[in-house]
């Protein structure tokens, strides 16, 4: 739920745009990546602040499915609130979650993919439609055992790491570093829950509260304490939006422990130039710009370059609050993911580093639709890491 | 698809993501951040190229439908707003910068290239220039400014920005793809050149006398380091001197006054603030001196009339100095937490700085609003351009109400002070109309006629 009533400060917004920019103006684009996509005034948060003002508070016009269309673009990348001069910015997103949760409770016209959305992860517990019985095939064969009492880490690996192909990469190697590392792990398989971060993004408040009361209370029956995410988005949802008791890590903060403490040695090589694409939800959303760029520091052969948008001004993959699943703002060649690897083949690198399964697919696709396949190859941090362990 | 004819025609043309005709883009285009509008839209269109724009244009010509060209439509007064109703050309999609000639110092874009990303892109590419930079948030377009002839950073020395023209190229109402300066004889767009200066029928018209869709435009030095100092000054009657003596000095980049008057809380003193900069710290230290010594000779004959300041507030070292700047003028739009304010931006000669100021305050008093003042000098004085500024709730209809009775006198006011309302709104362009030489009122309409005889340029701007 939202802190401020929206209604109460809409009004404050000027539409003069810094919240389209990154923070420093960045020469290569526009940093909102809906308004880089759709490029109409509407598409923009001023613009929805504007719109949602005229539809809902003043009745100047009327709610409609493209408006909702317009709504659902956005994918609450944070970017707004990072350039917004103004004291409410720091309340836009929240703002465009409140909206979402009203215009759904009073039954306004939905995009049909969101009520899809919703749908699933109530019948099947993920995003997909795929079966509950599924969720742990991407384990097979790689030893790694379900989670039990005494383990010291729930690996959580999410909806996209689970199902969806390309993902299912990363929570791989991932599990396969951890094991190499002997770190204490266990995974919920099949039992495991979506962790309801999207759906609260998309303002389906009640369906959030029974993804989180679920997975609470098998997180407390397993005996979890501690929590290692593949995913920034199920790490956000933990972290900011769940009660608190469980101690929460994105996993490339386990590595940089690991290997600051010695435990995961690394010897091997990765001889390439990376980039690192800062993902949304550890980045502006949790402030954690360091321990990605860390674990990629300290493996030999590596060169880390930076793209001119990273930290707080990296450009979100347009993936975010569902926009992977809906296709609402990731379609086309437009599409913010387009973009971003284009920025990243500019900075001569050929592998461009992520560290969530969302901003992998999506990049992943966007490096084919841009051609760019020979050049330059997205990875998960996790593969790089496994990768440099075993050469 | 609908059948529509003009819709469809325009997404033949831009394609189908780039046109609408749907109503949240028609209202967004309805209306801007100032007390104008809402404002009737028929179609919203963003064209990618120089041939798109000519077919739109030939499209409204055989359709008669108008066509307002809008860039970041930050006037605050509604010019990238139709008058009549018809297309909106968003031009935010030409986005190329397509060349930046260091030794030549030009840089040529198209229209939809931003102050902010154009600004980012020359201190990366060529750090040793600068282009005069207005202080309007940085999604304003390059092309939009000029169009207006705005003022950026560099007036004081430079003048307004369209005089930092070189050349244009421009779709003309009927559709004709045209080149101004030396661009309409080379390919090299360095000069005005010793031609008829074609550019000037598109600057100061609001976009009524043909589409820009490339701009080659002046950039300048840009020394190694940046210093301000200021004056508060007492008494307005001071200004006009201080002014003129602080720009005899030949030493300053930037020179900006600010005064306020907010709530019960009295008259600001003038605040002066001069930006000066060098290429080494010696430089620096000797500038500062000279402008020290000049409030010492103004506290001589007026007694603590004028303080110097040094060093000056966060406030001014961030909007002046810092890379980007977090503060903007953008920010007294949320004063009153209300997120409006409109301006009334008068050219004046600077003598009537004191009056202005004192006009200020009593329409301000009068219609119940909050004033500030906001000074650029443009030139060595050669003129000002003295802001009235009303900042409003948009939450209250009565105080946008309030600033927009405020916004008419004001606009009298100027044109009484010999002054001229800047961007005027069509409500200001009328004023000026009825008060301009009759001939000049005439050659104006004669060009529109000639250029657009199908009146399909954003009709109703400068008429009586
Ligand atoms: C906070 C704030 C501070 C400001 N500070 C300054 C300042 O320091 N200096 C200054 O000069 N201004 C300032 N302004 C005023 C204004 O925002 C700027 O001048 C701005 O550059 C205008 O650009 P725009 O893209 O918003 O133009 P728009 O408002 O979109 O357009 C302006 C005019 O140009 C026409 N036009 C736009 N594009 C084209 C084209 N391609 N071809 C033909 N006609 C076209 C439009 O029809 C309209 O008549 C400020 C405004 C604000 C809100």
């Amino acid at each position: 739920m939202a802190d401020v009533d929206y209604k109460e400060i809409i009004h404050r917004c000027f539409r003069c745009g810094f919240c389209k920019l990154s923070y420093d103006y960045s020469s290569v684009g526009f940093n909102c990546p809906m308004y880089h996509r759709f490029r109409l005034e509407t598409y923009s948060p001023s613009g929805l602040n504007w719109l949602i003002r005229a539809a809902l508070i003043k009745n100047d016009i009327e709610w409609t499915e493209h408006l909702s269309e317009i709504l659902y673009s956005c994918s609450t990348c944070g970017n707004c609130v990072e350039t917004c001069r103004f004291e409410f910015g720091e309340h836009l997103v929240n703002n465009f979650i409140a909206v979402r949760e009203e215009i759904l409770e009073t039954q306004r016209p939905v995009p049909k993919m969101i009520r899809k959305f919703f749908e699933n992860v109530y019948l099947y517990g993920n995003a997909y439609r795929e079966p509950r019985e599924a969720r742990g095939n991407w384990a097979q064969g790689l030893g790694i055992k379900e989670f039990e009492q005494g383990d010291e880490y729930l690996f959580y690996v999410g909806c996209v790491g689970s199902y969806d192909t390309c993902s299912q990469r990363a929570a791989k190697s991932l599990g396969k570093v951890m094991q190499k590392a002997s770190v204490s792990f266990g995974i919920l398989g099949e039992k495991e829950e979506c962790d309801g971060n999207e759906v609260r993004l998309l303002g389906e408040q009640g369906l959030f509260e029974h993804q989180r009361d679920k997975n609470v209370e098998l997180f407390r029956e397993a005996g979890v304490k501690k929590i290692v995410t593949l995913s920034p988005h199920s790490y956000n949802a933990f972290k900011n939006h769940y009660a608190g008791e469980f101690e929460v890590f994105h996993y490339t903060q386990l590595l940089r422990d690991l290997i600051e403490s010695g435990t995961l040695a690394i010897s091997g090589k990765f001889e390439a130039t990376v980039t690192y694409h800062d993902p949304c939800f550890l980045g502006r959303h949790n402030l954690e710009y360091d321990a990605p760029r860390e674990v990629l520091n300290t493996i030999g052969g590596l060169n880390l370059v930076e793209m001119e948008r990273n930290r707080k001004n990296a450009f979100c993959c347009g993936g975010g609050s569902a926009n992977f699943y809906t296709g609402i703002s990731a379609k086309g060649k437009d599409q913010a993911s387009n973009a971003r690897v284009r920025e990243a083949y500019e900075t001569g690198a050929t592998i461009l580093a992520v560290a969530c399964p969302v901003c992998l697919l999506m990049l992943e696709d966007a490096v084919k639709t841009e051609g760019l396949d020979e050049q330059i190859q997205v990875k998960d941090i996790s593969e790089i890491m496994m990768e440099s362990l075993t050469n | 698809m609908g059948n529509d004819s003009v819709y469809n025609a325009l997404v033949e043309i831009v394609g189908e993501d780039y046109a609408s005709n749907q109503p949240e883009e028609l209202y967004m285009y309805s209306v801007d951040s100032g007390t104008e509008g809402p404002r009737k839209v028929d179609y919203v269109a963003m064209p990618k190229t120089t041939e798109q724009v000519r077919d739109i244009l030939l499209l409204a010509n055989e359709h008669r439908v108008p066509i307002t060209p809008m860039g970041a439509n930050l006037t605050l007064n509604g010019l990238g707003l139709p008058v009549n109703g018809g297309i909106v050309l968003d031009m935010k999609r030409m986005d190329r910068i397509i060349e930046l000639n260091k030794l030549s110092r030009y840089v040529v874009v198209e229209p939809g290239v931003t102050q902010g990303r154009l600004g980012t892109y020359i201190e990366k590419n060529c750090p040793e220039l600068e282009h005069s930079r207005p202080e309007a948030p940085p999604m304003a377009t390059v092309v939009g400014n000029i169009v207006i002839r705005g003022h950026g950073f560099l007036a004081v020395k430079y003048g307004n920005n369209a005089s930092q023209i070189n050349g244009m190229e421009v779709v003309l109402p009927t559709g004709e793809i045209c080149k101004t300066g030396s661009f309409s004889v080379s390919q090299l767009p360095f000069s005005k050149g010793p031609l008829p200066d074609l550019s000037a029928l598109f600057c100061g018209w609001n976009g009524t006398t043909g589409v820009i869709t490339k701009l080659s435009l002046k950039l300048f030095p840009k020394r190694k380091t940046m210093d301000i100092v200021g004056y508060a000054v007492h008494d307005v009657e001071l200004v006009p001197d201080l002014l003129w003596r602080i720009t005899q000095t030949d030493m300053v980049d930037n020179l900006f006054v600010v005064g306020f008057v907010f709530g019960d809380s009295g008259e600001s003193p003038q605040y002066v603030t001069v930006c000066f900069t060098g290429d080494i710290d010696e430089e620096l230290e000797h500038k500062k001196a000279v402008f020290q010594k000049i409030a010492e000779e103004f506290d001589r004959a007026a007694p603590g009339k004028v303080e110097f300041l040094y060093p000056v507030t966060e406030m001014l070292t961030s909007r002046f100095i810092e890379k980007p700047p977090y503060v903007s003028p953008a920010l007294a739009a949320d004063f009153e937490h209300g997120g409006g304010y409109r301006y009334c931006g008068a050219i004046l000669t600077v003598d009537k700085m004191p009056q202005a100021w004192r006009t200020g305050i009593e329409l301000a008093r009068k219609h119940g609003t909050n004033f500030l003042s906001g000074t650029q000098i443009m030139g060595y004085c050669h003129s000002v351009n003295f802001c009235f500024v009303y900042p409003f709730n948009r939450a209250d209809e009565e105080s946008m109400e309030r600033v927009r009775r405020a916004m008419r006198d004001t606009n009298e006011a100027v044109l009484a002070m010999d002054g001229i309302p800047w961007k005027a709104e069509v409500e200001a362009q009328k004023l000026i109309s009825r008060k301009m030489d009759p001939n000049s009122y005439n050659l104006i309409q004669r060009i529109k006629e000639t250029l657009d005889p199908n009146g399909i340029m954003n009709p109703g701007n400068w008429s009586k």
